[in-house]
């Protein structure tokens, strides 16, 4: 198995994110970044799959910045075995981050290329459909469970209210959603050996967006409200509220 | 020139999200001084439905029926969807951010070679281009986006638009459907579902609950809180509880899980950290029953009981199937 999973550095969910000054981004001082959650499932559920198959390969890809090298570490450190930097700008909409990251996939040997269903700093949840449309890929997105068996996929993917089985043939593509494994701490040992793994560097140039932020705002502040009493006894009070004053019941 | 909506069904039967895509189509193909398009695909029984489509605002409806239709078709829904926007020279195309929405509108945009904003809560026209409002980084902040090359690809976010009605005569048109059209993605409906109560992020009221509400048990209190609220109302959950797996990650709300605005709010035993009001800080009217006077879900909450759950719980459902005197 010969699998290739793409990867995005982000703020971490903790992080406090707020407009900057100049009103079109978002203030990343003093903000820790790290390897988009979803991709974790991602990376995991790659190197289980090569682990199970006894062979094969798993490589990482990112486009980004030099900072996007420590996402790849991190990633070489679980136990990929190497990583490619595309050095260039994503785009603000998902499709020329995809066109990047399929022009970088056309060239290398793969059976199946893996993603996080979203990234939660632009949170679009596009580039991995877009990615299999751009190659001409089956793809099943948001799975939470997935059966490779010689050239056949089974995923399970979540939708309102239950799930859907998507079935094709490799080569593939999934995006991973949270349930789909428990993903795996580097070791001492993974990130001593992630050091010495193989770290290309391609100069992608800037992805084309085919949007433009206008302005960036923080959400409406919301008041604390009231308390309205303690224990059972504030219950009739409280629906009193909801009928009479916020009118939601 | 025409404005697209895509009208979803799901198991031969239009969702509610369908008509909601269709309100924000109408206004915005209003506001172009263009028509709205809705686009149907799905098994024949369908045609009954296109009626229902012109009420809420379709000047034309497309139709793509075919037995393969019944489930998602993910090659030949894009390759039909794309080529109505083609034919139909779109100026936009929107789709409901729903599961299906969210896996459909991606692969259209590629096919279109055109930018997509996802989740939209906004959309209008200002000095004759679309501009669209999503939330980013869930929901910490909020970005205006316009749109660079036509078409403007739109997923719109469950109730961000309450569906009206702008009753037209719809004219009912048949999309070409290619003889291959099963695709290589095979989807079918996971089994054993029996799906009674809205998703989370669809529902009109949302009862959560967290680590607070002790063990999983004590949920049949919050089904019947939602019981008695009525069918809008669905379950939610915080992350603690689905990672101890007492609920399924479907329910959970937050910055990785989905992200709800629906105009009510309960909270049970949920303290409220940053990821959690990530997912729920917009809606409306937020109520939370907390132990601890001092847990920060208060500080965003509208209405606030300090108390044990499971002593409110009871209670409160009593009071909200007593009749109004
Ligand atoms: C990368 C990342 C992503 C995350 N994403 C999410 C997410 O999407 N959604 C999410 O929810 N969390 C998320 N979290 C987890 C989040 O940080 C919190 O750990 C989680 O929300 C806590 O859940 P809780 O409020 O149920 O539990 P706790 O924090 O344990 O709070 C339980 C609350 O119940 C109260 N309580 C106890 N007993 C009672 C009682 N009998 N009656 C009333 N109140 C009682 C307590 O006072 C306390 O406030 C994420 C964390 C990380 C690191
Ligand atoms: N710049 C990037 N480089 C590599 N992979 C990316 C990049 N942006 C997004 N992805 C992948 O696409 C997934 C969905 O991202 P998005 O569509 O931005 O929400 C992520 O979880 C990653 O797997």
């Amino acid at each position: 198995m010969r699998i290739i999973v793409c990867v995005k550095r982000v703020p971490d969910s903790e992080s406090r994110i707020a407009k900057a000054k100049d009103g079109l981004s978002v203030d990343t001082q003093g903000v820790k970044f790290v390897l988009n959650p979803y991709d974790e499932y991602a990376v995991e559920e790659a190197l289980k799959l090569k682990e199970a198959a006894g062979d094969g390969s798993v490589s990482v890809i990112t486009l980004g910045g030099e900072e996007s090298k420590e996402t790849l570490r991190t990633a070489l450190a679980m136990g990929v075995d190497e990583a490619v930097l595309l050095k260039g700008q994503p785009s603000v909409d998902g499709l020329g981050t995809a066109e990047k990251l399929a022009e970088a996939i056309k060239g290398r040997e793969y059976d199946l290329v893996l993603f996080g269903k979203q990234a939660i700093d632009d949170d679009n949840l596009q580039v991995p459909a877009m990615v299999a449309e751009l190659l001409g890929l089956p793809c099943a997105t948001v799975v939470t469970e997935l059966q490779v068996d010689g050239g056949a996929v089974t995923a399970t993917r979540e939708v309102e209210g239950g799930h859907e089985i998507v079935e094709f043939e490799l080569p593939g593509l999934i995006a991973a959603q949270k349930g789909l494994n428990e993903p795996r701490y580097p070791s001492l040992k993974g990130i001593m050996q992630a050091k010495k793994k193989p770290l290309e560097e391609v100069d992608a140039g800037d992805a084309e967006s085919r949007l433009e932020v206008v302005e960036v705002m923080n959400p409406p502040v919301r008041a604390a409200g009231q308390i309205v009493g303690e224990g059972a006894d504030a219950v009739p009070e409280l629906v009193r509220k909801l009928r009479d004053e916020a009118k939601v019941i | 020139m025409s404005v697209l909506a895509f009208a979803e069904q799901r198991g031969g039967a239009l969702r509610s999200s369908a008509f909601e895509t269709l309100t924000a189509g109408r206004e915005l193909a209003d506001a172009l001084g263009v028509e709205l398009i809705a686009v149907l695909l799905g098994p024949a029984g369908l045609a009954a439905e296109t009626g229902k489509l012109g009420s809420y605002g379709a000047d034309r409806v497309l139709t793509g029926f075919s037995d393969a239709f019944a489930e998602y078709a993910p090659e030949s829904y894009t390759e039909l969807v794309a080529k109505a926007a083609q034919e139909a020279g779109a100026k936009a195309v929107l789709f409901a951010a729903s599961a299906q929405g969210k896996d459909l509108a991606p692969r259209a945009a590629a096919r279109l070679k055109a930018g997509l904003a996802s989740d939209v809560t906004e959309v209008r026209v200002a000095d004759g281009r679309v501009v669209a409002v999503r939330p980013a980084y869930a929901g910490k902040v909020f970005m205006r986006v316009g749109f660079i090359g036509e078409p403007a690809m739109l997923s719109v976010r469950p109730r961000a638009y309450k569906a009206v009605e702008a009753p037209r005569d719809a004219r009912v048109e048949e999309l070409a459907v290619g003889g291959d059209v099963a695709g290589r993605t095979k989807v079918r409906a996971a089994e054993g579902e029996a799906k009674e109560r809205p998703d989370v992020a669809e529902a009109e009221i949302v009862v959560s609950g967290g680590r607070g509400l002790g063990s999983p048990d004590n949920w049949k209190l919050l089904e019947e809180l939602a019981d008695a609220l009525g069918s809008g109302a669905g379950l939610g959950a915080s992350r603690a509880v689905v990672d101890a797996g007492w609920r399924p990650h479907g329910e959970q709300v937050g910055q990785t899980g989905k992200v709800v605005a629906p105009p009510l709010y309960f909270a049970f035993g949920i303290s409220g950290a940053i990821q959690h009001l990530a997912g729920m800080q917009t809606a409306g009217c937020i109520v939370a029953v907390n132990k601890d006077p001092e847990a920060p879900i208060f500080k965003i909450a509208d209405y606030g009981i300090v108390g044990d759950a499971l002593e409110v719980l009871p209670r409160l459902i009593e009071e909200i199937k007593r009749p109004r005197s």
